[in-house]
């Protein structure tokens, strides 16, 4: 599935990019996984499941998913952190290095921020240290008032200035939010052409929140980054990214642009998490339009993965995967209940409490509301996380 | 999720709070972590208590429940329960016989890692019948195994997990546990430190939904502790915002998100980005918020603040009344300038939200 063709080419581009990790797996077998080589027989994590996506410069796309949707790792694979299984990753139209020291090059191009800024900067180190590593290490300054010119001009870059205001403290110094500056103006000081954010403001205050995700959106603008921004607020996601792709258990559900996708979801997990989220302007009681966990990600269903919680699941979704249909301009949605091709039959047994919604697909309306607002409530049993509640850890953090 | 909207203090009292003060650390270096806070919480009630970290609002709690642990000293104040028998229990003079049986019993507490506050060496079982040995000890073996039956099945988990250890458990299924255990002893007050933070917007939605209804059928009040007000605004009847150790409003849950009295309250609100509308630049709150090692002078927000007037970085605002039955704490709300109009905006009326 793709995001929607745009206008200029896109910086970097995912085909079909998958990432499976072997569960019990021998020292041998991970490094041939590390190796981007297929995994030996055993189980794997389906951590992520033929994505293909689109960075366009100026534009920030968000991912957003639950814990366990696979996020992080995508993010890891875009930074080539981590080798894919399958699937192939375009750098302005090149196929990305694999080489351990091609790497270099590919990560002058693609930087990363990770989600914990007390975490992603040394605290034996200060801040003009901690600058001046990409400096040196792509070879793009001089030690000296050479280097220190750029590190300034780094700082000014995330409205840390006066610079030599900054530079000589230390991590244990600074708050959260300009520890987080920090580790965007170390991304961004090799002029880089992708960012890739790892839920770069849910660990700092409410309140300066909004700070961090203006200053992505003015990179966005001003220096024309194509900014990969993962969350799982989607309410966030919504006041930044131009674009956005909803995950689900290592796969794309849906994707498009970011208002559309939030006040006309088309995939039935974009509408439940829509129903879940908070939203102080709602005034009727929340309907929860689905029930239970995540499937496993060793053992993820057949067909599509989101029909074990899903209320419209019919005979067809256990059978096939969903393609992407087209849910409205560049919006797509991996859904069988948008193919007008496929009789609406439903399942042949109905849920017990029989609060199946009807059958013709009704889309909530821009408050993710149903209409028939009463029907679902929770029954006793059917909505629980499954007996063996623990998901396998795909390296992602709360 | 109401039945009764209440801090119109019409209610029936249950847990006072009255100028409670905790600082960590004696002498000049002390650190004041929580500043005469004042807080009723009445029957039925959930109030919800919203504050950045850092702000005092887990101090509070753990200073209210005597669980504050040394260096935390409680340098004033009075927190009293009104169980309902007429009596009323000053929980800091309390000894420790007089807490024991009031814990859990009456006032119990949900934390948010329960990956930590479950002991990952026992069953789950184990843990949920403990607490019912220790406060009835006249219960059985056999009873305390059926209660233990019980009270996962009012959570939504089937008895077979009884024999689970914690690890075993989703992180939803933890949470939930804890919410059983907090619930063995039916207790009057339920305090709720994060409950729902650590977990997936999807599963957070389905706890908070299966406390209202625990609330509904047992009746029990909940002081709700989280930064997000986005979401206390929803589940919470009146809310309290704290700011670097002291309330700085207290409004019923509507009035306070249409109508918020307090500039830090005006700008938090202003920190979600909403799910619907238009899209909008908003700006959060400027700066960070303050190390409580070194608070600014006077009112303690007044560096962040575009409101503030001189007497702000001078003098302490106190809690006072601002209008109906709200309170709140800046100096441009008691006659000091103008209000401004971002704070004047008109309450909504005050119409008990529908219980399903």
């Amino acid at each position: 599935m793709t995001t929607p063709v745009l206008d200029a080419p896109p910086v970097l581009e995912a085909r079909g990019l998958t990432k499976h990790f072997a569960v019990h797996g021998t020292v041998a077998a991970g490094r041939r996984l590390l190796r981007g080589r297929a995994a030996g027989p055993g189980p794997v994590v389906h951590a992520v499941d033929d994505v293909s996506l689109r960075l366009m410069p100026a534009h920030v796309t968000a991912v957003v998913g639950e814990s366990g949707s696979g996020k992080s790792t995508l993010a890891r694979l875009l930074a080539r952190l981590i080798m894919p299984t399958a699937g192939d990753l375009l750098l302005g139209g090149e196929p990305a290095p694999a080489g351990q020291r091609r790497r270099i090059g590919y990560a002058k191009t693609v930087q990363m921020v990770l989600q914990d800024p007390f975490a992603s900067l040394n605290p034996v180190h200060d801040v003009h240290y901690h600058l001046s590593r990409p400096f040196m290490v792509h070879g793009l300054a001089k030690p000296g008032a050479d280097l220190d010119d750029k590190i300034a001009a780094a700082l000014e870059r995330v409205a840390l200035a006066p610079a030599d205001a900054f530079w000589h403290k230390y991590p244990h110094e600074l708050s959260g939010g300009q520890r987080q500056r920090v580790a965007i103006a170390r991304a961004i000081a090799v002029q880089p052409r992708v960012l890739i954010a790892d839920e770069p403001v849910s660990m700092l205050d409410v309140s300066i929140r909004l700070g961090l995700l203006n200053l992505l959106g003015d990179l966005r603008d001003r220096e024309h980054l194509a900014i990969l921004y993962i969350t799982h607020d989607i309410a966030s996601a919504r006041y930044l990214a131009d674009q956005i792709v909803v995950m689900y258990a290592g796969q794309v559900v849906e994707s498009g642009p970011a208002v559309q996708v939030t006040d006309s979801p088309a995939h039935p997990y974009t509408q439940l998490l829509l129903s879940a989220a908070p939203d102080p302007e709602r005034t009727t009681p929340v309907t929860l339009l689905g029930r239970g966990a995540p499937p496993s990600a060793v053992a993820p269903p057949s067909g599509c993965r989101f029909r074990t919680r899903c209320p419209h699941a019919m005979a067809i979704c256990a059978e096939q995967v969903p393609p992407a249909f087209p849910a409205g301009p560049a919006h797509v949605s991996s859904c069988w209940l948008l193919d007008a091709d496929v009789p609406r039959r439903r399942s042949a047994d109905p849920d017990a409490d029989g609060h199946r919604p009807d059958a013709d697909g009704h889309r909530p309306d821009a408050d993710g509301h149903r209409p028939d607002a009463d029907g679902h409530r929770p029954d006793a049993d059917g909505h629980r996380p499954d007996a063996d509640g623990d998901r396998p850890d795909l390296g992602e953090e709360k | 999720m109401s039945a009764a909207v209440s801090a119109t203090g019409q209610g029936e009292r249950l847990l006072e709070i009255r100028g409670l003060c905790v600082d960590y650390g004696q002498g000049p270096a002390a650190v004041h972590a929580v500043t005469d806070a004042d807080l009723v919480l009445d029957r039925g009630e959930v109030l919800g208590l919203a504050g950045e970290s850092g702000s005092g609002k887990s101090t509070l709690v753990m200073a209210a429940t005597r669980l504050l642990r040394p260096p935390g000293v409680i340098t004033g104040g009075e927190v009293r329960l009104y169980p309902g028998d007429g009596s009323a229990v000053d929980l800091l003079e309390a000894g420790y016989a007089a807490l024991r049986v009031l814990r859990w019993s009456q006032v119990s507490l949900v934390l948010q890692s329960a990956m930590n506050a479950l002991n990952p060496v026992m069953t789950i079982r184990t843990q949920l019948t403990d607490a019912l040995a220790a406060h009835l000890p006249h219960m059985s073996g056999k009873q305390r195994r059926a209660r233990a039956v019980e009270l996962l099945a009012m959570v939504g988990i089937s008895g077979d997990r009884l024999a689970s250890h914690p690890h075993e458990l989703s992180g939803g299924m933890r949470q939930r546990v804890m919410i059983a255990m907090a619930l063995a002893l039916q207790p009057q007050v339920v305090i709720m430190d994060e409950p729902t933070t650590a977990l997936d917007v999807v599963t957070q939605r389905e706890i908070l939904e299966e406390l209202k209804d625990l609330r509904d059928r047992f009746g029990f009040s909940i002081l709700f502790i989280t930064h997000d007000l986005s979401l206390l605004i929803e589940i919470a009847d009146s809310i309290a915002v704290m700011y670097a150790g002291r309330l700085v409003e207290r409004a019923p849950a509507n009035a306070l998100f249409r109508a918020p009295r307090h500039p830090y309250t005006l700008g938090l609100l202003g920190s979600f980005p909403p799910l619907h509308g238009p899209r909008v630049a908003m700006t959060g709150i400027p700066g960070s918020p303050p190390d409580l090692r070194m608070l600014p002078s006077g009112c303690a927000f007044h560096p962040r603040c575009r409101f503030a007037v001189d007497r702000c970085s001078v003098d302490a605002p106190p809690l006072d009344a601002a209008g109906g039955s709200r309170l709140a704490a800046c100096w441009r709300l008691h006659g000091d300038g103008p209000v401004p109009p971002e704070l004047a905006v008109p309450e909504p009326d005050l119409v008990t939200r529908s219980t399903p």
